[in-house]
C-alpha cells in the first residue's frame, strides 16, 4: 500500500504534519506507523491546540506533590503521609452517538486514571450538559446517559456524590459528560506512568483487545455531523466487573514492590500507553503484538496499536519478580501476558509473528516532544456586541406580589434548578459508607477518607452562560463558585482538574472563548491557591449549527482536617435569624430568570468582583471555625429565592422573609445571581456577634428574616407552606419526563 | 460471636460490612476469599455475612454463578448445621439462588436502580431509616409460600414510611407484600435487601442500621 498525503487526510492528520513526520522519521511511514501517528498527534492526545495556553495555568505550589500532566492525575498532600488522587475528562463525542456505553466507558477510564497510581478511589461526580429536556431526543440521551454512568459506576463500588446537570439549547447535538474521580493513596506509594530499566519485562493486564474503540482518540478530534453514527465502531464497550477485579487486584499489586510503572490504556490505546512510558522514561520497547490477548482473531497490528478496547494496563515489571505479577492475576482471574520489554534505543518495534511491523521514537509521538503545538489565531466574537447591548432597563420588572409568587413558582421548576433526584437515586451514592452528605447536606458533597481521619469536600461547578457572557469572567466565576461550595461546607479548597469543553479550535472565535476563560481560571486559581493539577481538554463539540457554551468544568477538592468544622446547608431550627452575607446588587445578567423566563439570549454576565469574592470566603470559613453560624448556603443559579427553599426542604422548615428591599428592583433582589453571597443562619442569641464581626470585616450584609416551622412568608404574603413547595422542586423533572415516556415513580 | 465476610470477585459492600462490624460494633471478622472452602475457624454460633454488590458480574441473573463458588458450598453445609448467615442485597440474592431462602429477587417494578434511605419496620420496632442500593430487589414467592412466612414469623421487615405506616405506597420496588427482609424456617439465616452497614456510623448521621443488627440478635 502507498502511502500519501491522501492517506494521512484520511486518518485525520494535516498535510503539514504528514510532512512533519517524515523529517523525523527521514523516511516515509507505513500504514501502521501513520496510524500511530494519528492516534498521538490527535488533539486528544496531544493537546496540540491547547497546550500553550495550559502553560499559563498555576501548575505547581501548594499541596502538589507532583507537577500538573506528568502522571495520571493529579497528587496532593492530605497530611499524616497520605494524599488525594484527582481527575475530570470528557467523554462527550461518544455520548453523542452512543449514550450508553459513551457514559459507562467515561466512568471506566476516569477511574483506571486514579487506581493506575495507586490510589483507591472513593468518589465520582458528573457534570453532564443536555439540550432542551422536552424534546425527545434529550430525553433519549438522558436516560442513556445516567443508565450508562449507574451500570458501570454502581458495579465498579465507587459512590456517586455529586455533579451538575444543565439544559440548553446549544448541548442539543453535542451533550457534555465529564466524569471525576477522586482516589487516596500513601503518598508515598504513588506508581508512575513510566517504564525503564533495559530489560524490564513489559506486561499487559485486563481483557482482551478487540476492535472497539478504534480511531477514538480522533474521533474525539473532529465535529459531530450526520456521518458520525458511521463512526459507531469508535464506541467503546465497558465491563465494569472486569475493571472492579482490575482494581483490586492492581492495587494489590502496588502493595507489593515489583513494579517500576504503570499506565492504563485509554485513547489510542497500545500505542499511547507505550509511547508515553517509554517517552517519560528515556527508554524504548520491543513489543510482540501478537501476544497481546486478543478477543477477535485477525486483527491486524494497527488495530492492536489503536484499539481502545476497555479495562486494559501496561505494566513494567522488575525483571525477576514476573512470578509475583502473574499469581495476582491469577487470583483475580484476568488476562495477564508479557508482551515485550524495554530497550535502551528510544525506539518502540512493534513486531507481529516475528516480523517488524514499525519503528518510532517514542519521544516523536508524545506530548513535549515531537507533537506538534500550535499558536491558533482568536478574534473577539461577533455575538459579544449583542451581551454589550444589553440594557437592563429595557426588561420590565416584577410587579406586585402576586408575580413575584408566581415568578418564584416557575424558577423552582425550571430543569436546571429543580430537584435532580429522577437520575441521582438511579445512581449508588452511598457504597463505601463514606458519603457524609446523604443525611447532611452541604454545598459541596463530603466524604469520610476513611484511614486518615480526615474528610475531603469535592464538587464541580460552571454555569457556562455566564462563560458565554464574558469568557474569562465567566471561567473565574465557576472557580470562585467552587471555591464557595467547599468554604461553606467548613473545608479549604486545596486544588482543581480542569475539563475544557469548548467547539472548533480553528475557529477564530471559539479559540477567543479558550483563550479569555483559561486566563480567567488562572487568575482565579492563583487567587484562591488551588493550582491546576490536570484535566482534559474537548474540543470539537460543534455541530453545523455552531459551537456549545464555552464549557470550562472546574472539579475542585477541598479538605476537612478537623470533622467538627464540617458545615450543612440547611435550616436547623425556628427561630434563627437568616442573614445574607455579601452585598445584594441590583443585576439580573444571565439568570435563569432572564434567560428562561424573560427569554433574553445575550445579557450580561452576572455581577463579579474577585477580591470582595475572596474576602467573603475567608470570613464564611472563620464563622464556621468559630462555630458561629447554623447552616451555610450559596446563592447561585435562581437566585435568593432558591438558597431559601433550598435551606428549608431537608427539615420542612419555612421562613419569614422581612428584609427592606427599598433601592432594589424587585426581580434583581429575588431572582438575581450576582456572585459572592452566601446566605447564613445564626441561633438568635449569636446574631449580635455575627453583626458585630461582618462590621469589623467591612463585608456587607443584610439580615433578611427567621426560619419558621412550617409557613412560607414573604413581606407580610402568605406563601403556603415549604413542603408545597418542595413537592414542586423534587417533581418538575419527572413530570417532563413522565409526559412523554411511561411514568416511572420512584417513592 | 465472630464474623465471616465473603469476598466474591465483585462484591462492593465487603468493606463496608467490614468496616461497621469491626469499628462500629467492636466484633471480630475475617475476610472469606470466594476461592477458598476452609471454615473450620467459626462454630454455629458465629455468623457468616454475604455482602452487597455483583459477586461475579452478575450479568446472568444476580447471585446465580455465586452459588456454585467453592465458599457457598461451605456456607450452605454451614447454614445446614444452623450456623447463622445473613445476606443483604447481593447476598439475600445469592441465598435465595442458594434455595438457602424462599422466593426470589426480581427487577425493581419500575425498571430502575434505585439509591436512597428508605423506612422498614419489624413487626414489633419502630421505622428505621436504611439505604437501598438495587436494580433487582422485589421480593417475590407464590401465595402459599407467603402465607407459610407469615404464618412462622418468617418476613423480618417490611417496607413503611416514617411513621411505620405498611403500604405499598413506601415500598421502592414493588415486593410483594412489602417485604424488604426475610428469615428461614429455623431462624438462622438471614437475608434483606436494605444496607444497615450504611447506617450505622455517627459521622453518617444514622445509626439505625445497628438496630437492625439487634434485631437479628448478631449485635
Amino acid at each position: 500500500m502507498e502511502i500519501t498525503v491522501k492517506t494521512a487526510e484520511e486518518l485525520r492528520l494535516t498535510a503539514e504534519e504528514f510532512e512533519l513526520i517524515q523529517q523525523k522519521l527521514g523516511r516515509t511511514p507505513n500504514f501502521t506507523e501513520l496510524c500511530a501517528f494519528s492516534g498521538m498527534w490527535s488533539e486528544h492526545c496531544s493537546y496540540k491546540n491547547s497546550i500553550k495556553w495550559l502553560k499559563t495555568l498555576p501548575r505547581n505550589g501548594g499541596r502538589m506533590l507532583v507537577a500538573a500532566g506528568e502522571e495520571n492525575a493529579g497528587l496532593m498532600d492530605m497530611g499524616n503521609g497520605f494524599g488525594v488522587v484527582f481527575k475530570i475528562e470528557s467523554h462527550n463525542h461518544p455520548s453523542a452517538i452512543e449514550p450508553f456505553q459513551g457514559a459507562a466507558t467515561g466512568v471506566g477510564g476516569i477511574q483506571r486514571d486514579i487506581f493506575t497510581m495507586g490510589a483507591r478511589p472513593i468518589a465520582s461526580l458528573n457534570s453532564l450538559r443536555f439540550g432542551n429536556l422536552n424534546d425527545v431526543k434529550t430525553r433519549w440521551l438522558l436516560a442513556g446517559v445516567v443508565h450508562g454512568i449507574g451500570h458501570y459506576g454502581n458495579c465498579f463500588g465507587v459512590p456517586t456524590v455529586g455533579g451538575e446537570i444543565y439544559f440548553e439549547d446549544c448541548y442539543h447535538t453535542n451533550p457534555l459528560v465529564n466524569a471525576m474521580s477522586v482516589g487516596i493513596m500513601e503518598a508515598k506509594k504513588m506508581i508512575s506512568a513510566t517504564a525503564k530499566g533495559v530489560g524490564n519485562p513489559i506486561f499487559f493486564v485486563g481483557s482482551a483487545t478487540g476492535k472497539d474503540g478504534i480511531g477514538g482518540a480522533s474521533f474525539a478530534s473532529a465535529n459531530i455531523t450526520e456521518e458520525s453514527t458511521e463512526d459507531l465502531p469508535a464506541v467503546q464497550v465497558g465491563d465494569p466487573f472486569q475493571e472492579k477485579k482490575l482494581l483490586e487486584a492492581c492495587l494489590e499489586l502496588a502493595e507489593t514492590d515489583t513494579i517500576i510503572g504503570m499506565q492504563d490504556m485509554g485513547a489510542a490505546g497500545i500505542i499511547c500507553s507505550t509511547a508515553e512510558m517509554s517517552a517519560k522514561g528515556g527508554v524504548g520497547m520491543r513489543i510482540d503484538l501478537d501476544k497481546v490477548p486478543t478477543r477477535q482473531k485477525n486483527m491486524k497490528a494497527w488495530e492492536l496499536l489503536l484499539s481502545e478496547s476497555q479495562e486494559r494496563m501496561l505494566i513494567c515489571v522488575q525483571k525477576g519478580k514476573e512470578a509475583i505479577v502473574l499469581k495476582i492475576f491469577e487470583k483475580w482471574d484476568l488476562p495477564c501476558s508479557e508482551i515485550g520489554e524495554v530497550t535502551d534505543d528510544g525506539i518502540l518495534h512493534f513486531y507481529m509473528n516475528g516480523e517488524l511491523e514499525a519503528a518510532i521514537p517514542a519521544e516523536e509521538l508524545v506530548l513535549g516532544g515531537g507533537a506538534p503545538q500550535y499558536t491558533r489565531e482568536y478574534t473577539e466574537p461577533k455575538y459579544l456586541s449583542l451581551i454589550a447591548d444589553f440594557k437592563m432597563l429595557d426588561v420590565e420588572d416584577i410587579v406586585n406580589e402576586v408575580e413575584l409568587k408566581n415568578t418564584a413558582e416557575k424558577i423552582i421548576q425550571i430543569p436546571n434548578i429543580a430537584s435532580k433526584r429522577w437520575v441521582t437515586v438511579q445512581y449508588d451514592s452511598m457504597v463505601g459508607a463514606a458519603n457524609t452528605s446523604t443525611n447532611s447536606p452541604s454545598d459541596a458533597s463530603v466524604v469520610l477518607a476513611k484511614g486518615t481521619g480526615k474528610a475531603l469536600a469535592i464538587t464541580t461547578d460552571c454555569n457556562s452562560r455566564y462563560v458565554f457572557a464574558d469568557p474569562q469572567k465567566g471561567a473565574m466565576m465557576a472557580v470562585a463558585e467552587a471555591a464557595r461550595n467547599i468554604v461553606c461546607s467548613g473545608a479549604e479548597p486545596i486544588g482543581v482538574t480542569n475539563c475544557l469543553n469548548f467547539g472548533n479550535p480553528y475557529n477564530p472565535e471559539v479559540y477567543y472563548q479558550f483563550v479569555k476563560a483559561v486566563t480567567g481560571m488562572g487568575e482565579a486559581c492563583k487567587k484562591f491557591n488551588t493550582p491546576v493539577t490536570g484535566g482534559n481538554v474537548s474540543f470539537y463539540n460543534q455541530h453545523p449549527e455552531g459551537a456549545v457554551y464555552p464549557t470550562p468544568t472546574i472539579g475542585m477538592v477541598g479538605i476537612l482536617d478537623d470533622f467538627e468544622n464540617r458545615m450543612t446547608l440547611d435550616f436547623k431550627e425556628a427561630g434563627d435569624v437568616i442573614v445574607l452575607i455579601g452585598a445584594q446588587q441590583n443585576d439580573i445578567g444571565s439568570s435563569e430568570y432572564l434567560h428562561k423566563i424573560k427569554g433574553v439570549e445575550y445579557s450580561t454576565a452576572p455581577y463579579f468582583n474577585l477580591d470582595e469574592e475572596y474576602q467573603m470566603q475567608q470570613f464564611v470559613s472563620s464563622i464556621i471555625k468559630q462555630k458561629l453560624i447554623q447552616s451555610a448556603h450559596d446563592i447561585s443559579e435562581g437566585g435568593l429565592i432558591v438558597t431559601l427553599l433550598e435551606k428549608g426542604f431537608n427539615r420542612d422548615l419555612g421562613f419569614d422573609i422581612t428584609a427592606d428591599t427599598t433601592g432594589y428592583r424587585k426581580d434583581a433582589f429575588w431572582f438575581g445571581e450576582a456572585q459572592g453571597r452566601v446566605v447564613v443562619t445564626v441561633k438568635k442569641q449569636d446574631t449580635k456577634n455575627l453583626i458585630a464581626k461582618l462590621t469589623d470585616a467591612a463585608i456587607n450584609y443584610t439580615v433578611l428574616g427567621t426560619v419558621t416551622a412550617l409557613a412560607v412568608t414573604v413581606n407580610n404574603h402568605n406563601w403556603g407552606t415549604i413542603t408545597e413547595w418542595k413537592e414542586k422542586y423534587d417533581t418538575a423533572i419527572e413530570k417532563i419526563i413522565n409526559k412523554q415516556n411511561e411514568p416511572i415513580i420512584h417513592n | 460471636m465472630k464474623f465471616g465476610v465473603v469476598v466474591f470477585p465483585g462484591s462492593n459492600c465487603d468493606r463496608d460490612m467490614q468496616d461497621a462490624l469491626q469499628n462500629d460494633l467492636g466484633k471480630e471478622v475475617i475476610m472469606l476469599w470466594h476461592k477458598d472452602e476452609d471454615i473450620s475457624m467459626f462454630s454455629t454460633d458465629d455468623c457468616i455475612v454475604l455482602p452487597g454488590g455483583f459477586s461475579y458480574g452478575d450479568y446472568l441473573r444476580c447471585g446465580a454463578i455465586a452459588r456454585f463458588s467453592p465458599m457457598m458450598q461451605s456456607v450452605i453445609d454451614f447454614a445446614n448445621k444452623g450456623g447463622k448467615v445473613l445476606g443483604v442485597c447481593n447476598g439475600f440474592q445469592i441465598l435465595c439462588e442458594s434455595h438457602l431462602l424462599p422466593g426470589v429477587l426480581l427487577q425493581n417494578g419500575h425498571q430502575q436502580f434505585a439509591c436512597k434511605n428508605v423506612f422498614i419496620k419489624a413487626d414489633n420496632s419502630q421505622a428505621l431509616k436504611i439505604p437501598i442500593a438495587h436494580g433487582d430487589g422485589r421480593y417475590y414467592a407464590g401465595e402459599k409460600v407467603l402465607d407459610e412466612l407469615e404464618t412462622n414469623n418468617q418476613i423480618l421487615f417490611r417496607y413503611c414510611n416514617e411513621l411505620g405506616v405498611v403500604d405499598m405506597k413506601y415500598n421502592p420496588n414493588g415486593a410483594v407484600r412489602n417485604i424488604a427482609g426475610i428469615r428461614n424456617k429455623q431462624g438462622n439465616v438471614f437475608g434483606m435487601m436494605p444496607h444497615p452497614e450504611r447506617a450505622t456510623s455517627k459521622l453518617l448521621n444514622n445509626m439505625d442500621g445497628k438496630k437492625i443488627f439487634e434485631i437479628l440478635g448478631l449485635n
